[in-house]
Order: C-alpha cells, then structure tokens, then sequence
C-alpha cells in the first residue's frame, strides 16, 4: 500500500521533471532530472518497506503489544481494561488494496497503538475481539 | 420560602427559588462593566447613551427571567433543579452518586451574604448541578444534609471535623508569584526600558506606552494569582482533600482521592535557592476551562507554594503512599542527555512509579500504578548506539511518569514489570465511588 503510494508518486514525479527539464534545459538535463527522482523514489521505497517490516503485534491475555518503528523503535502495551473505544479506518488507497487499520485510544492521549496495513477481515476480527475483551476486563477510570 | 432543608422530611419536599438577589449577583459584574463604560462614554462625548442602556436593561431581565423560572427541592434520594425559559432543563441528581459538594462565592456574592452550591456526580469533574445563589446558612446546610445522606447518616447529622494539613502563608504566595515568569519579565521590561532611556530619549517616548501596558498586564496578572489562591488551606477529611482558597471570592473544593490520576510536584529555577515547590494534580473528568472562581479544571493546585518538607505529607496523602526510592541512569546517559542528566530519576514500587525530569523547570510526576493506562518502550538510534531506552508510564490526560535513559534490558523488563504491576493495582484498587 505504501509502495504503490511511492511509486505511483515517483512515477508522476519523474514524468512532470522530464518534461519541465526538457522544455528549459535540452535532453541531457532531463535525463538527469528522472535519474534524481527515481534514485530519490527508490530510498523513499526502500524506507517504506523496513517500516512495514518493522511492524508486529501481539495479543496476549490481558493486553496488546504493538511495536513498530526504524530509527526510533516503539513497543506500546494496552491493557484491554484500560481500552476506550477501537477505530477501524481506511483510507481510499486502503480501500483499493482490501486494507484498514486499527487504532487503540485509552485515556490517555500518548497512547499511540496503532496497526495499520491490517487484511480487512483481520482487522474486523480484531476490533470485535478488543471491543469484547475490554468490555469484559473494563476498570473504572 | 427558603425554610432550610431539614424542614422538608418526607419524600415529597417543596419546590424552592433561588435567592431573589441571585439575578444581582449573576448579571452583577457585567452591568458594573457596562455602566463604567458608558460613564466614561457619557463624559467624553455628550451623546445619548441609548443603547448602552437598553442593553443594561436587556441584561437585567435576562437574569431576573432566569432566576423566575429555575426551582430546585429534594425528593429525599434525588436533588432535582429545573431552569431554562425555552428549553426546559430539568436535572435529577441522585444523592448516592454525589461525589463533591463545592462552595463558590464570587466578590459580589459575598459582599451580599450568598453563596452557590456545585454538587459534582461520580464520574465527572464538571459541576453537574449549580444552585446560584442561595444564602450562605442555606448553602451550609443544604451541602452538611446532601453529603450526611449520601453517607447513610441522619441528615441532621454535621459535617465531620477535617484536619488542617497546610495553609500557605500570604507573604510567600506573593513572593512566589512574584518570582515565576510575571516577576522577573517586568524586571527585565522595565531595564530594558531603562537601558533605553540612557541611550536615546526618542525610542523611550515611542516605546514608552507599551512598557507602561506590559507592566500592568503582568501587575494584573500576579493579583489575579494572588487572589485566586489567598490563604490557601489544604486540609485532610474522609471525603477527601479540602481545598479552600480565596480572597475576594473564596472557593471551597473536595479532591476525592480516588480520582486522582497523578501528582506533580513542580520546582521552577527561581524557587530552587528557596526550596520552594507547587503541587499539581491531575483528576478524572471531562476537562473543563480555567476560571478565575472555578473549580471545573482537569489539573488542580493542590499545593501553590510550599516548602519541600511540607509537601511530603501531602504527597502521601494525594498519592496514596509513600515516595519510592529512585535510582539514576547510567553513566554513558550523558551522551545522550549532557544537560538534564544530572537532575534525571525515576523508580517504582508495588504501588507507584516515580520520575523526576528537566533541569530549568524540575518536575516530579507520581503516577498510583492503578491509574496506570498504557507502558510505552521508546528507543531512538542515538540511544540504540548507547544501548538505552526510555519507558512511559501514561496516565489519564497528557501526563506521564518518564524512565529516561535506562539500560536496554532493562526497560525491556521494566516494561512488563510496570505491566504486570498495574495489572495487579487495579485488581486490587477499591471502586470508583
């Protein structure tokens, strides 16, 4: 999804520097033009992929663990008797892919578990089963 | 009328109106504003002020029309207040869930012997129910009854005594104030208005009027401090922590402690030579805006200014146990943070988790392992290479107790160590009342 997203720009990118270069600057201009983008795409690519990878979660009896992150590497817990509400979102390249993610809020406002990139009915599956199990396990505030 | 409460017994108690000065104190101060703007209007300019009085008048009504249609009366478990012209607001507030009753009495109010009655439900940190205003006898006896009964006691049962834990005194409150960020700016206005004369008198003429504003909006702001917390008291009873404060207007408030979220103890630069320290807490609820008279806010004072070994007791009392010892980070920590490495320290215990972070402004956060929402593991790659890490504990809001800079294995089982913990306190914890 990200992928797509990245190319898709590099990709427009690379087409408007050419033809820009090329009308001011003669051929040879615009060929260095592309090669910037793409060899600039190509990173963008690249990091986007070891994010994805990066990305894991685990439920476990009395709470979620979510970690993610490259440079700055991020583990997040939430018990389930501290969850307020589970958001299942998708965004219009999302939804091309079959794709949502899940997002967890509690009361606190740095809480930041969120699983993106998640198949839609992996994701459904796991809201109905966070929105029971905080029910089931909910602490007053 | 207004016999009092005890005098209602039974379930069907009358129907009561407010104080019929309430209208008064209610427009009070925007009628005080308006009529000083339109004497000074009226003076400078001999036009017919019209509208300025048409709009008093418009004001006037206005609160007399609420004060006709808003009654209140006790059905023996519920206090039901009906108001509204329009739209109807009829509110019933069981007695059972009461969790706070607040006494606020703005200058006006008291100058004519009134009060208003805040009774807070379980659940919120906003007033559910306001009775403004009732006399001060009336207001007294109305809270003793809604709080006796809410207790299972008699009603003619009085308040229980509390004991008086801090009261701060006048003299270091306004040196206090003078000494955080309203003090030393107008120093450093007025040299710099100074300076300014010495070396050209035509940039001081022109700067002149600025100054002059600058240094009455911080005047306006150290009284507005000032009075908002005059002899403030804090004071331990069974319902909680008593707070009263004030010096025109006074405010009585109760911090349940179960409600707390966290506690913070706050020692700015300036007050460190002084061992001074402010204590915030954080309680549950919607949050409401700051006012001068209020008590609907997310983040109170619990402490404005007090001396570090006054504040322990308090610090017990709000977080419900004693201070953990703390430990420092590592050595190699001061790659990663040179300047506040000294001040850095966080520890927990069974019960609470402790941190201790910044250098200009130190701050001290306690979070009750109860309260504990979610355990965050964050490394970034200058810390990878040192091999730290840094663990959130988050409570309710925007508050968090910081483990910076701890060994990597470490905070790897700190973090289900807090897990587990917390998961464990709030087994243990006592309901929310």
């Amino acid at each position: 999804m990200r992928c797509a997203e990245v190319v898709a720009c590099a990709v427009v990118l690379a087409a408007a520097a050419g033809t820009g270069m090329g009308l001011a600057a003669g051929p040879a201009a615009a060929v260095i033009a592309v090669g910037a983008v793409a060899a600039g795409a190509a990173a963008a690519l690249w990091f986007a992929r070891n994010r994805f990878r990066s990305w894991a979660y685990q439920e476990r009896d009395e709470d979620l663990i979510v970690e993610r992150g490259v440079l700055i590497r991020r583990l997040s817990v939430v018990p389930y008797g501290r969850m307020q509400f589970v958001d299942v979102t998708a965004g219009p390249v999302d939804r091309v892919f079959r794709l949502a993610t899940v997002r967890l809020h509690t009361a606190a406002a740095a809480s930041d578990a969120r699983i993106p990139g998640l198949e839609r009915d992996e994701a459904a599956r796991l809201r109905d089963r966070l929105a029971a199990l905080g029910e089931a396990k909910a602490a007053g505030l | 009328m207004n016999g009092g409460p005890a005098a209602d017994g039974g379930p069907a108690g009358a129907w009561h109106r407010l104080h019929p000065l309430s209208p008064v104190v209610r427009s009070g101060r925007g009628v005080l504003a308006v009529a000083v703007a339109v004497a000074i209007t009226r003076s400078a300019t001999s036009g017919s002020g019209w509208l300025e009085v048409a709009f008093l008048a418009a004001a006037v009504a206005a609160a007399v029309i609420g004060w006709l249609v808003t009654r209140w009366r006790l059905d023996g478990v519920t206090l039901r207040i009906e108001s509204g012209l329009l739209r109807r607001d009829s509110r019933q507030l069981p007695i059972a869930r009461i969790q706070a009753v607040d006494v606020v009495r703005p200058f006006l109010a008291r100058a004519l012997g009134l009060a208003e009655l805040r009774v807070r439900l379980a659940g919120s940190s906003d007033a559910d129910g306001r009775l403004a205003y009732l006399t001060e006898q009336a207001a007294l006896e109305l809270r003793a009854y809604l709080l006796a009964t809410h207790h299972g006691l008699d009603p003619a049962t009085p308040e229980p005594p509390e004991h008086i834990a801090v009261t701060v005194p006048a003299g270091r409150l306004i040196g206090s104030v003078a000494l955080s960020t309203a003090g030393p700016a107008a120093v450093m206005v007025v040299a710099a208005g100074a300076v300014l004369a010495f070396v050209s008198a035509a940039a001081l003429a022109a700067l002149a009027i600025s100054l002059v504003w600058l240094v009455i909006v911080s005047l306006s702001l150290v009284w507005r401090r000032v009075s908002t917390q005059y002899g403030f008291t804090v004071a331990q009873s069974p319902d909680g922590i008593r707070i009263r404060r004030g010096l025109l207007g006074t405010v009585a408030e109760t911090i349940p402690v179960q409600r707390v979220q966290a506690v913070r103890m706050i020692e700015p630069l300036l007050w460190r030579p002084l061992r001074w320290c402010r204590l915030e807490v954080d309680v549950a609820g919607s949050p409401g805006r700051d006012s001068a008279d209020g008590t609907a806010r997310m983040r109170k004072t619990l402490l404005p200014v007090g001396r570090r070994d006054e504040t322990r007791f308090l610090l017990m009392m709000a977080a419900g146990a004693a201070v953990p010892g703390l430990t420092r980070p590592p050595r190699r920590a001061r790659w990663k943070a040179p300047l506040s490495y000294h001040f850095l320290a966080a520890g927990h215990d069974g019960g609470l988790a402790v941190s201790v972070v910044g250098r200009v402004r130190k701050v001290t956060t306690m979070v009750p392992l109860e309260k504990a929402q979610s355990v965050r593991f964050v490394q970034g790659p200058l810390q990878r290479r040192l091999a730290l890490a840094t663990v959130h504990l988050d409570a309710a809001g925007h508050v968090r107790a910081e483990f910076r800079e701890r060994p990597q294995a470490q905070a790897r089982q700190l973090v289900d160590e807090l897990a587990a913990l917390s998961r464990e306190a709030r087994r243990h914890a006592p309901p929310e009342g």
